[in-house]
Parts: structure tokens; C-alpha cells; sequence
């Protein structure tokens, strides 16, 4: 039958494509490591973060790869599933042989492959996961984070905001474990420094299902004089939409997380909010040697500025690459004692990978949003070295269980 | 009270934008049949064009408008392209089997748009003339709001007009009421469907839009309105346009309000509205009874036959090939066979009650995911053994399957579906948003075998275990009084009613069955994880167990197995290359146009002779 | 003796139109009871209310002296009621067998068993009944694809298996040749004397009606307008001219 037979042909056709796609493990010549990420949702962030760390690999390669070995990334895509993200680091780790494995955006995902990484002693480097759960109360020895934590972004947004003389604050963050987690220690932080702050209002909109002129509504009634917005991508774009038209922003002091990311900041366009406090990325601005020189590795390669992704990306690997040089083979226990207390050059600086917790300092940027020729962007920032951020050590001991 | 209006009147615009989406469905619905998934893609795709049309047009509110409906249009188009190529192939099989059909489009669609318009997010421009707010008792409400608030019963009208007052709109309604009697007279069916889905098309487009300048185009749209437009069309009445208004007017009033006195409820408001509507009334608030005869009789023509030798022998190798397979398999295959089977048990039991049972679960995840949580919340909070857990596991869902089968089992067909979807949609938000018991987002971590099975080779056996004695059980059980007493019920409840089958309980119980099963699966599948999250339980899950079923073919006993193993399968082998939604959705497509019985269907159907042919016969008497 | 079946004042309507006004007859023990009357005249309302998919706006049923009145069918099922359809309802995916050994497995409260396969249960009995209707060669089609007058007498089967008392037979020759109606008949007719059980029946071929019932009631726009022995009823001036008009000759 000839329906039969197409098919067939399609069949072969995928399986031949697939065997394509995956890049053979060279044995001897180099060092295969293994990168989950959520490829097929979230494309405003993963695409510039593949673009970070494909340059990373491009120029760790070209100046002669990690102690004469090339590095070699093995790419998959979990769909947004976690069970599907154990599946391929399962396979990652027992049939590619993958040294050790990095990624991820999500922190469900993310706290999958940390238990993953737990039982079977793989080195797995947490790129973009913001779960404070990650590195402490989920925290384990095989596991380390690169991204500064939800607790350490709201931080320095809580420093910056408890100079602001308001008091009546209210809240609003996408009903899932970041949104909360970062609203939680917001309100913990900020109330530390000014014990004379309250908190009249909480709004949880649904992830990616924000309806935001009632959202807006709510948060009016409890009349704030200032509001901590979590809310991101889609939801931030409806959320200042509509708080404009409805005349919501006028006099309220607004503070909100990632926001000035280019991801999230620059599809506003000239609709961008201005004077929010927010941490994000102004790479226009950033005129450090490492960055200047990332800059323009990265718009030589791409004809496209860096998102927060792509630096993320990028730090991802120079990170294992640092790590790997260190270490000099790619045993995991040796990975890990090479990978506490590492510090390597980034665009934004040095950035160490902290023994106690396995976080790493990498910060951000804090500063308030303008506009400027029709588009968003930061002013008055200044780099938040996530270092100054962190707990202290025995608060941190206490958080995190014994290996 | 300034606020108050204008929380309603956003509540209002709200309800505006619901029913553009679910009209287009309900309309489609009511006279094809046709659970259509791609409805969301259409939505999506109308916000991008629009979005460029707008941006490419000159300025002004003539050409904005201009803009929307050329995307309309563009988008209507489109929906009459997948009628004639694809669905118009496949309206002789089973309506689950459109369902997979356009979800395969819904795949397809999701790819091509990250490649034609970019992975970019889009703000929607504002519209002109209606780019400010007015004043309402001191409170600020935007002008396009208001528009939004006129649009909706315009559109109303103008498809009242439409169906009421034009030879064309009497057909369509014909259709939605009574299909054969349609046929005979000898109107011109395939013209009258694509008319129909054009139409449908179009509004979806017109939704997708018309909400530019209240947010956006972005590539998650499709899958963020799909679960909310069917809430709509289901709480209104399938197939009833006047239905769809009224209930998009209480559900966006509802979440309007929601939002201000329980902000929690965010996540699931509409599902809890819907669940409430169904249990209060069965066909939605202005629906009909659906003739139950006639929604089975196609299953209703596929006997149940004892496995045949060739079958037998081809198990008992499959069998001895999977005991032997550690002998010769790498340790990773090892983990995607188990992984297949404890998935296939789940399919089966899914099968259980849609197949033989005749009872459709979108839920079906609830028990799945449940199941895994029930394990693992067992291990944490007490300390469970992993043996016990597996008890447990099976224990606690049928406990819940009873709880929600007991309200699901008074619905049929589409209604049912909806209102297991309702069910897992609750209690997916009961596991995100209960942190301190069961870990909300975070799931529950280290949840690992106990240690003689910590080894993959003997965790390997265990899982194909419990999962292949779990697939035969179900099967077995099909064979026995308490099976025939199910399939009773979907062949013919006026009968299964006569002969003194307490119809009803007798499903119950199937559904219990089922959800016990699937929380057996669901309790091997987290320790071959160590881990559970939400997404276990959640819609896109409900909807993976219920597409590999699909895949498998529903009409045959093989088919879960079958289904599985393609889906697993496939999913492991394409995920490795980019676009890959574009190519597993091609494939469902060509599987539906090929196989529409199923994988597994097609070839016991090629292979087998004539139903109710001696073979039958002479095996049960030797 | 108390009568099989009392039927008392009984009322049905349906969205303002009234299907059955004020119907009162009763049936007894190997009593041969047809219902005519022109389409539309409420047969099958009556039917169904008895048999309980219907409840009736008022009056009762009773049921060997038991008030079954609003009773859901497959308790009425239990108290020893068979019904066959005017649209014959089998269960198609089974075969001829299954579908008779369905109604021993409900009718012995075994339903539920998970131990052993059907294969195994109530063949000898339904075998019988299979051979007392005359399709036992039949026996391993599945219904879906038996000819129609084979459904028929499936269904008949089906009505026996629980050993009833009474037998609610809708048109149970619809769509047969003469020469089977009333072999059929016949057989019915035989069965209900043999085991005592009462049949009551709807027809629309005045020849089978004439010819086995015992007793005839005649219904039009939802009243009983003549209840008789079939001379009695074959020389009832209404009834000539609403129904039988030229068939009595």
C-alpha cells in the first residue's frame, strides 16, 4: 500500500535526521558535556542563551580547548517537563558519557535534575533556575547554581526600596513558587530594614494567564503607595498596559524584578514603564573591558545584542571550562572540589562559586527604567555583586541540609 | 463605587474577549463534531497576523480595523485549508480521532509560528481613537474596554442574524441538531462543514486580534486560551452560540471578582465554575442532550476478541525479549523501556474506561500524577517503604477516583471529558498551592527505591513487573463479568438498563478501576524519577497519556501498548532536533490519515478476518 | 390472585403536549395483552413508563401487587419485567451469546466477578435459551452484524433469561416477513403459557394482533378508548373508525 510506504519513508527520514542531529562523542579528542534546557517554550530567553554558550564553546575551542581537548555540548530540549528532563540526563549521563551536565530555566526542572545529580554523583551546574530551594534547602553537593537566587534579586531590590519614604505596599506575582518565593522574601527583607512598612495587598495572577485590568482593579481598591511586581514576559506587557490606561502607576513607587532585562524590557517598546526600580541588563551601558570585549564577540557573531540569557549562557560555560581546567580530568568528585571557591573572569567581573552553598556571586543589575529614543532602558544603575546579597554563613548553614 | 463599575466593566471586557474565542468552537463543535485543539493555534495566528497587518497598513482607525479583519480573514482561510486537506479525510472516524488530528495541526502550527514570526514577544499596538480612558466615578477605565464590551454582542447578533435569517445559518443549525436527518435531505455536507469552519476560523482569528491592545502576540497564546475557550463552550452548551455568551459573561465576571476578594483563586476559578455548572447540569447551561446512542455506536462495532495464537506468541516473545533485554541492552535503554512501560499501564487504564468503557477522560493525569504524589508524599511525610507506597499509591487514587467518578459518571461524551478535566485541573491547583504538604512547585525531591531495587537492572524487572502484570490485569479484567458488565453500559445503556445493570455504578466502579491503575503507574513512574512536580498532574499530562491511547488506537487491546511505546518513542528520538513539534505533529497527521483506526488497530484489523468469523468461535470452545 | 400487572390512571406529558391521559388497564399471569392504536397514540410512553425509563406525572404501576412507580429500570428489572425494543437494543460488540449470558450474570448478582472470564459462566443456560428462540447457530456472531429478524429473537431471549413474570414486548415483529411474525408470535404465545409469564405487546400488524392476543387495548391520543377480547374489540364502532377503519371488514 502505498500509504504504508510514505510513511515508512517518513519513519526513516526521522530517525536518519535524528542520528544527524546528535553530534558523535569523540572519545578521546574531547570533553562532552551534556545541556538540558526548555528549547521549545520560552524562545524569547533560550535562543540568546544557546547563542551565549554556543560563543563560549566557538572561543574555548579556537584557543585550544581545555588542556588540548575540544569541548563538546550535547543539546537537548525538555519540553518543560521534568520528568522528560531526567529521561535525557539519564541518557546524557549512561549513553553519551556526558561529564557532567548543565542548564535549564525552569526551577521544577531544575530541582529535578539537582535530585538527579544527587543520586547518581553527576555534576550538574544550574544555570537560569532562581529557586531558592536549589541551592539550600534542596541543596546538595553535585548540584551548583550561577544565576543570582530569587532571595538574592529581591534583596537588592529590598535595599534599594527601603530608601523610598512609602510605606502602604502591595504586591502582585505570578501564582507559582518563583512568584511566591520572591515576594516572601521581599516582604521579609524589606520589613527588616523598615519595620514601619505593611503590605494592604497580594495579587496572584496565573502564569501566562494574567487578567490584568482586574489585577489592576484589586491592587487600586487596597490604594498602595507603592507595589512589588513579579510578573514577567507576556504578564508584565498586559500588566503595564493596562495599569497605564487605567492611570494606576501615576504617583505609586514601582519595584519590579527582571524588568529591565532586555528580554522582558525591550518588547514594551515605547510603552516602556518609566521610573520602575528593576534589575536587569544594561548592556548599552556597560562599558567594562570584559563586557566591551563580550559585546562585540557576541554582535560580531550574531548581528544582535546580548539578553540576560546570553550572558547566562555564556558564564555557564566559561564557568565548567574554568572548572574543567582546574580540575584536570573530568572525575565528578574532583569536579566538585575544583568547582568550590573557583572564581573566573565574566563580563560582569569575577564571579566565585561559594564552597558553603555552591551559589555562585554573579550579580545584577540594579537601576530604574527610562525611556530613551522610543525604548527601555535602565538608568542610574549600578552592578549588585551578588556576594553582598547572600545571608550570612551560619544563617546559610542552618538552610541547607549536611551532604 | 467608582471602582466597583469599573471592575465590572472590566469583567465584562473580559467576557467579551472569551466568547469571540469560544463561539468560533462552539460553532464547529456543534455541527462537525469536532473537538477542535487547533482552535487556540488559529487564536494565536490571528494575533500575529493582525500584528503585522497593523504595523504594515498606514495609520488610523480605519485601516486598524482594516488590519483585524484581514487577519481574520487570513486566519478563517487557514482554518479551511486544515478542513479540506486533513479533516475532511477523517470525519467517517472516530470524533477522538479529529482530537488528535488537530492537535497534531495545534503542533505543527506552534513551530511554524516560532519560525514565520519570531521568538520574540509582541505588544499589540493601541488602537486608534480608543488609545486613552474615561472617566467612571472617579475611576480611570479604558476606552477600547468599552469596545471591546459592544464587540462581543455584535458579533452576537450578527451570527444570530446569520444562522437565523439566512437558508445557509438553517442548515448549520440543522446540522447541530440532527446530522442524518441533514443527510438525507441530500444537502451538500463538505460544502456546508468548511462553510463552517470558516466561519469558526474566523472568529478565532477576530479573537485573536481584536485583543491586540490588550496585550499582545506571543508564542504561548495558543495553549494559554484552548483550556479557557472549551470551559467557555462547555459551561455555555456545546454548540450553542447563545450558551457561549452566557457563560463567558458569568466566567469573566466571576474572574473579574475573584481576583479582588480571593486573589488565590487565580488558577483555578474556572474550573471549579465549570465542575459546579456540569454537576447542576449536565449539558451546560443552554446545551441539549447529545442522543447517547448514537455518540458510541462506532466503538460499539468492535467486538472484544480473545488473543489470538499469532498474538500470543507474539506477547510471550515480547516477554521473553524484555526479561532477556538487560543481558544485552545498555543501562539507558534499560530506563526508557521502563519508562515506556509504567507509561503504557497508565494508558491502559486510560483505555480501560475510554475504549471498552466509553467513557472519555481528559483527566486522566489526576491519577497518574496522583498517584506519583500519593507515593511520594507517603515516603516523605512517614517515611513509607517503597513497597508499601505501591500500595498505597493504587489505594488512595481509587479512593479519589471514586470521589470524582461519582460526580463524572451522570455526564456523557464531551461533557464528561470537560468535567475530568475540571477535576485534574482542581486538584493539580489543591498540589501547587498547598506548598506546606506537598511542596507546591518545588514537588517533592528524593524519592528514591528502596535499596534492593536501587540497582537499574532489578528496578528494570520491577517496573516491567508491575507494569506488564498491571496492563494484563486490566486486560483480564476485560474478559470477566465486570468488564462485559462495562462495555455493557457503552454499548447500550437502554439494554445494559433492562437486563437490571445499574448503568451508572457499574461505571463508577470502572472509573475507580481505572484510577487505581493509573495510580499504581503513577507510583512506580516517581521512583524511576525521584522526583514529582505539578506537571504530572496538569492538562498538557492528561493529554499526553490520552494521545498515545489515540495513537495506539482505541478499538484494539494492543493499542495502549503500542501507543506508548510510539510516543515515548518518538518524543526520545525527535526531541534531539530543532523543530521537532513540527515533525511529531506531521507524523500524528499521517498517522491519522493512514491509520485511522490506530497503530495497532490498522494491523490487528489487516490481520484478523471478518469480525465474528469462526475464529472466535471455535476458541472459546477449545 | 393478585393481578401481574395494574396500570391505574395513568398520565404523561411532554413539554405542554399530554402523551398519556388517565390510561387504566391491567394484565394477567399467561395473559396475551396487545396495545394498538395509530402512531402518536402513546404505546410507547405507556411502554416506557412501565418498564420506568419515564416517570409519570401521576397515577401508578404496580407490579405483582408492588408499586413500581417512578422505580429506575433495572430495579423494575429485578422483579422479573423482560423488555425487547421497538428499535431492537442488543449489545452489538458482544456475540449472541455474550448478549444471553449478560442477563444471567446481571440477573445472579454477579456483575462484579473479577475472577473468572465469561467465557466460562451461564454458557449451558443461554445455549438453551438460545435453541428455545431457534438462533443457537448463531450463537458466535456479535450482534452488531445479525440479520434483523435474528436480533429479535436475541432480544426475546434476553427478556426470558431472568425467568420473568411479565414480558414488555415494543413491536416485537417489526420488520419481519409474515411467515415469521407468526412463527414468532406462535413461539411467544407457547412460551408465555408454558412458563405463566403475561406479555404485553404493541403491533401494528393487525393479522398477528387478531390472531395471539388473549385481550386487546386501544389507545388514541394518549386514551384508552376500548379494551376487549379481539372480537370484542374488532366490533367496537370507534375503534373501526379512528384505527382498524378498513381492516375489519
Amino acid at each position: 500500500m502505498r500509504v504504508v510506504r510514505i510513511v515508512m519513508i517518513c519513519f526513516a527520514m526521522n530517525f536518519i535526521a535524528a542520528a544527524l542531529a546528535v553530534p558523535l562523542s569523540f572519545a578521546g579528542g574531547a570533553i562532552t558535556v551534556g545541556e538540558i534546557n526548555t528549547y521549545s517554550k520560552l524562545t524569547n530567553f533560550t535562543i540568546p542563551y544557546r547563542n551565549g554558550w554556543r560563543l563560549a564553546v566557538e572561543e574555548i575551542n579556537n584557543s585550544g580547548g581545555i588542556g588540548g581537548k575540544k569541548l563538546e555540548v550535547i543539546s537537548r530540549d525538555d519540553a518543560g517537563k521534568p520528568g522528560n528532563a531526567v529521561k535525557i540526563a539519564e541518557e546524557l549521563v549512561r549513553r553519551d558519557k556526558v561529564a557532567l551536565l548543565m542548564g535549564s530555566f525552569f526551577s521544577h526542572v531544575g530541582l529535578a535534575l539537582t535530585d538527579f545529580a544527587k543520586r547518581n554523583r553527576v555534576f550538574y551546574l544550574a544555570a537560569e533556575p532562581l529557586s531558592d530551594a536549589l541551592v539550600w534547602a534542596k541543596g546538595n553537593r553535585y548540584t551548583f547554581r550561577l544565576r543570582p537566587s530569587t532571595y538574592m534579586q529581591a534583596a537588592m531590590l529590598a535595599e534599594e526600596a527601603a530608601k523610598n519614604p512609602a510605606r502602604r505596599w502591595a504586591t502582585i506575582a505570578p501564582n507559582y513558587a518563583y512568584g511566591k518565593d520572591a515576594v516572601k522574601s521581599f516582604v521579609r527583607i524589606l520589613k527588616a530594614k523598615r519595620p514601619d512598612v505593611q503590605f494592604v495587598a497580594a495579587q496572584w495572577p496565573a502564569l501566562f494567564k494574567i487578567d490584568a485590568g482586574s489585577e489592576i482593579q484589586a491592587l487600586a481598591k487596597a490604594d498602595p503607595q507603592a507595589v512589588y511586581n513579579v510578573t514577567f514576559s507576556g504578564d508584565l506587557a498586559k500588566f503595564v498596559r493596562e495599569g497605564k490606561l487605567r492611570g494606576f502607576f501615576k504617583g505609586r513607587f514601582m519595584v519590579s524584578l527582571l524588568t529591565g532585562e532586555p528580554e522582558y524590557l525591550d518588547p514594551l517598546r515605547g510603552e516602556a514603564p518609566e521610573g520602575w526600580l528593576v534589575t536587569g541588563y544594561p548592556w548599552y551601558d556597560i562599558k567594562t573591558r570584559a563586557h566591551t570585549r563580550f559585546l562585540e564577540a557576541y554582535r560580531k557573531k550574531y548581528n544582535d545584542y546580548p539578553r540576560m540569557g546570553s550572558v547566562v549562557g555564556y558564564n555557564m560555560v566559561l564557568a565548567v571550562a574554568s572548572m574543567l581546567n582546574r580540575a584536570g580530568d573530568t572525575n565528578t568528585d574532583r569536579m566538585v572540589r575544583a568547582m568550590e571557591g573557583l572564581t573566573f573572569p565574566s563580563p560582569f567581573g569575577p564571579i566565585t562559586f561559594r564552597k558553603i552553598d555552591h551559589q555562585s556571586t554573579m550579580g545584577t543589575f540594579v537601576g530604574y527604567t527610562t525611556l530613551k529614543n522610543g525604548k527601555g532602558v535602565m538608568r542610574d544603575w549600578r552592578y549588585a555583586d551578588g556576594r553582598e546579597y547572600l545571608p550570612g554563613d551560619a544563617e546559610v548553614r542552618s538552610l541547607r541540609p549536611r551532604d | 463605587m467608582g471602582p466597583f463599575i469599573v471592575q465590572f466593566l472590566t469583567g465584562l471586557s473580559n467576557a467579551s474577549a472569551l466568547f469571540l474565542v469560544a463561539a468560533g468552537l462552539s460553532l464547529i463543535f456543534g455541527v462537525s463534531r469536532v473537538v477542535n485543539m487547533a482552535h487556540g493555534s488559529f487564536y494565536m495566528v490571528g494575533a500575529y497576523v493582525a500584528y503585522f497587518a497593523i504595523s504594515w497598513l498606514p495609520k488610523g482607525g480605519f485601516w486598524f480595523w482594516g488590519g483585524i479583519l484581514i487577519a481574520a480573514v487570513v486566519v478563517g482561510l487557514l482554518g479551511t485549508v486544515v478542513e479540506v486537506l486533513l479533516l475532511r479525510r477523517i470525519y467517517r472516524a472516530p470524533e477522538l480521532f479529529m482530537l488528535m488530528a488537530t492537535f497534531a495541526v495545534l503542533l505543527v502550527i506552534q513551530d511554524l509560528a516560532l519560525w514565520v514570526f519570531g521568538a520574540e514577544d509582541l505588544l499589540g499596538p493601541r488602537a486608534p481613537g480608543l488609545d486613552g480612558s474615561i472617566q467612571i466615578l472617579g475611576a480611570l477605565m479604558p476606552e477600547y474596554d468599552i469596545a471591546l464590551i459592544l464587540i462581543a454582542p455584535l458579533v452576537l447578533v450578527g451570527l444570530w442574524f446569520l444562522l437565523n435569517r439566512t437558508r445557509w445559518g438553517v442548515l448549520v443549525r440543522a446540522a447541530t441538531e440532527d446530522r442524518e436527518m441533514l443527510a438525507a435531505l441530500g444537502v451538500n455536507q463538505k460544502r456546508l462543514f468548511t462553510g463552517v469552519f470558516f466561519l469558526g476560523s474566523f472568529l478565532a482569528g477576530l479573537g485573536g486580534a481584536v485583543q491586540l491592545p490588550k496585550g499582545g502576540a506571543d508564542l504561548l497564546m495558543d495553549l494559554n486560551v484552548i483550556a479557557a475557550a472549551f470551559v467557555v463552550v462547555v459551561v455555555g452548551g456545546m454548540g450553542s452560540i447563545p450558551g457561549a455568551f452566557l457563560a463567558a459573561l458569568i466566567l469573566g465576571e466571576l474572574t473579574s471578582f475573584g481576583v479582588l476578594f480571593i486573589p488565590q483563586s487565580t488558577l483555578v476559578m474556572m474550573f471549579f465554575v465549570m465542575a459546579v455548572v456540569l454537576v447542576i447540569r449536565p449539558y451546560g447551561l443552554l446545551g441539549k442532550p447529545e442522543g447517547v446512542e448514537h455518540t458510541v455506536s462506532e466503538l460499539a462495532q468492535w467486538p472484544l476478541r480473545k488473543a489470538s495464537r499469532k498474538l500470543r506468541v507474539t506477547g510471550a516473545v515480547l516477554a521473553a525479549v524484555l526479561l532477556a533485554f538487560p543481558l544485552f541492552a545498555g543501562s539507558f535503554q534499560l530506563i526508557l523501556i521502563g519508562e515506556i512501560a509504567m507509561f503504557a499501564l497508565a494508558c491502559m487504564s486510560l483505555f480501560f474506561i475510554t475504549g471498552p468503557g466509553g467513557m472519555v477522560s481528559f483527566g486522566h493525569a489526576a491519577f497518574f500524577g496522583g498517584g506519583a504524589y500519593a507515593a511520594a508524599l507517603f515516603v516523605h511525610h512517614v517515611n513509607t517503604p517503597m513497597e508499601l507506597a505501591l500500595l498505597l499509591a493504587p489505594t488512595c487514587m481509587a479512593l479519589l477516583a471514586l470521589v470524582i467518578g461519582w460526580f463524572c459518571v451522570r455526564l456523557s461524551g464531551v461533557y464528561l471529558a470537560m468535567l475530568t478535566l475540571a477535576f485534574a485541573q482542581i486538584c493539580w491547583a489543591v498540589v501547587c498551592q498547598w506548598g506546606r504538604f506537598t511542596g507546591g512547585d518545588d514537588g517533592v525531591l528524593g524519592i528514591w527505591p528502596s535499596p534492593w531495587a536501587g540497582n537499574e537492572v532489578i528496578f528494570y524487572y520491577l517496573a516491567i513487573i508491575i507494569s506488564g502484570g498491571g496492563i494484563l490485569a486490566l486486560r483480564y479484567l476485560l474478559f470477566t463479568p465486570f468488564g462485559y458488565a462495562m462495555r455493557a453500559c457503552r454499548d447500550s445503556r437502554l439494554r445494559a438498563a433492562a437486563i437490571g445493570i445499574h448503568v451508572r455504578r457499574r461505571q463508577w466502579y470502572s472509573f475507580a478501576v481505572a484510577g487505581m491503575f493509573a495510580g499504581l503507574a503513577g507510583g512506580i513512574y516517581v521512583f524511576s524519577k525521584g522526583s514529582v512536580f505539578p506537571y504530572e498532574m496538569s492538562i498538557p499530562r492528561s493529554f499526553d497519556i490520552l494521545l498515545s491511547v489515540l495513537l495506539g488506537g482505541i478499538h484494539s487491546l494492543s493499542g495502549p501498548v503500542v501507543g506508548s511505546a510510539a510516543f515515548i518513542g518518538l518524543e526520545d528520538l525527535i526531541s534531539r532536533v530543532h523543530f521537532w513539534r513540527l515533525i511529531l505533529g506531521s507524523i500524528f497527521i499521517l498517522l491519522v490519515v493512514c491509520f485511522p483506526q490506530g497503530i495497532a488497530g490498522y494491523f490487528s484489523a489487516r490481520f484478523a478476518k471478518e469480525p465474528g468469523d469462526q475464529e472466535a468461535g471455535s476458541e472459546r470452545s477449545g | 390472585m393478585t393481578k401481574l400487572l395494574q396500570v391505574d390512571g395513568l398520565y404523561k406529558s411532554f413539554g405542554g403536549v399530554e402523551a398519556v391521559k388517565g390510561v387504566s388497564f391491567d394484565l394477567e399471569e399467561g395473559e396475551l395483552l396487545a396495545m394498538i392504536g395509530p402512531n402518536g397514540a402513546g404505546k410507547s410512553t405507556c411502554f416506557n413508563v412501565i418498564n420506568g425509563q419515564l416517570t409519570p406525572d401521576r397515577g401508578s404501576v404496580k407490579i405483582l401487587g408492588q408499586d413500581t412507580t417512578g422505580m429506575k429500570p433495572h430495579n423494575i428489572c429485578a422483579l422479573g419485567v423482560g423488555r425487547t425494543f421497538q428499535v431492537t437494543a442488543t449489545f452489538p460488540s458482544m456475540t449472541v451469546l455474550e448478549n444471553v449470558q449478560m442477563v444471567f450474570l446481571s440477573a445472579r448478582g454477579r456483575l462484579s466477578t473479577v475472577h473468572r472470564t465469561v467465557s466460562r459462566l451461564f454458557v449451558e443456560q443461554a445455549m438453551d435459551l438460545l435453541r428455545v428462540v431457534g438462533v443457537e447457530s448463531q450463537w458466535a456472531r456479535p450482534c452488531g452484524i445479525l440479520a434483523y429478524g435474528d436480533l429479535k429473537r436475541v432480544e426475546l431471549a434476553m427478556a426470558l433469561a431472568n425467568r420473568p413474570r411479565l414480558l414488555l414486548m415494543d413491536e416485537p415483529t417489526a420488520g419481519m416477513g409474515i411467515k415469521e411474525r407468526l412463527t414468532l408470535m406462535k413461539l411467544i404465545g407457547k412460551i408465555a403459557s408454558e412458563r405463566a409469564i403475561g406479555v404485553l405487546f404493541t403491533e401494528h400488524d393487525m393479522d398477528v394482533v387478531f390472531a395471539h392476543a388473549d385481550r386487546i387495548i386501544v389507545l388514541n391520543h394518549g386514551v384508552l378508548i376500548a379494551q376487549g377480547s379481539p372480537a370484542e374489540v374488532r366490533d367496537n364502532h370507534e375503534v373501526r373508525r379512528i384505527y382498524l377503519g378498513s381492516y375489519a371488514r
